[in-house]
């Protein structure tokens, strides 16, 4: 069966990565998570460049802002300027907390800023939140 | 967290609805946390209040707003233009609460973004579970912009 959503994570930490991914992978609604490890990586996924010419069109991304070669800030100011891109929703899930991320996240039209909390137990939660809430509360445009 | 802060969180609905106001804020009030919700009826009340005009000069800039699509005067797309090309306004989260679940209007939501596009169940139960799952999200887990 065809998964219902398809998720980009950009996230350059495997543990993040791995937790992130085995909590999609219990979730409810079917869904295929792609992972891309820098910002470089994440913008070929959404153009469907190079290696990434049969990628799927991700329903949402849920982005680090701290990430190699090509900072979330730039993936995202990037994708902003894309028509029809545009408008994929973008939650960004960063360890940052400071104020003038949130805002220039924001000012760039993220859909969301989380915070990644420092317990593991926490860090689940919020996952499943952004899942609950984005999977299946929220209508994707497609 | 949000939710380790005292302080009200201030709400800005834009419904004419008054059976969804009533529906929204009640659910609200039993919430987890408190709030301020300020109530406005049509798309010219909306960014009266926004840009503290007239009747609204001392209003309080909202953390968030729950914006209808259909509204009398001026609709909720074009509030959602205005806001999201103001700079002062722009980092204030909107989320689009509408009975629509027309492609377009979701498309043009986003085009334009709106920071999420719910949405309303006709179904009253999953209303309230809707506008609980608002506000777990929304109030208890995301980051604001100041």
């Amino acid at each position: 069966m065809k998964p219902e959503h398809t998720i980009l994570l950009v996230e350059d930490n495997p543990a993040d990565v791995r937790l992130i991914k085995e909590t999609f992978k219990d979730f409810k609604i079917s869904n295929n998570l792609s992972v891309a490890k820098d910002g470089v990586e994440a913008m070929a996924f959404i153009k469907k460049e190079g290696v990434f010419s049969g990628a799927p069109r991700p329903d949402v991304i849920l982005m680090d802002l701290n990430l190699p070669k090509k900072s979330g800030f730039e993936v995202l100011a990037e994708l902003r300027q894309i028509p029809v891109l545009k408008r994929i929703p973008v939650v960004i899930l960063s360890t940052s907390d400071s104020e003038q991320d949130i805002l220039k996240s924001y000012d760039l039209h993220a859909n969301c800023f989380v915070t990644k909390p420092v317990g593991l137990d926490e860090f689940i939660k919020i996952v499943m939140s952004i899942e609950d809430f984005w999977l299946s509360i929220v209508k994707l445009p497609s | 967290m949000l939710n380790s802060s005292p302080e009200k969180l201030e709400v800005l609905l834009v419904e004419d609805n008054p059976g969804d106001v009533r529906l929204i804020v009640e659910t609200l009030k039993e919430g987890r946390r408190e709030y301020n919700i300020t109530v406005v009826k049509d798309g010219e009340e909306a960014l009266s209040y926004l840009k503290k005009q007239g009747q609204f000069a001392s209003a309080k800039r909202p953390d968030i707003i729950l914006l209808d699509l259909k509204l009398p005067k001026k609709s909720g797309l074009e509030v959602l233009k205005e806001a999201k090309s103001s700079e002062d306004l722009k980092a204030i989260p909107i989320i689009v609460l509408t009975s629509s679940s027309a492609e377009d209007d979701m498309a043009n939501a986003y085009k334009n973004h709106a920071n999420c596009y719910i949405t309303k169940p006709i179904d009253l139960d999953k209303f309230v579970v809707t506008i609980q799952s608002i506000e777990d999200f929304w109030f208890t887990i995301i980051k604001k912009a100041k």
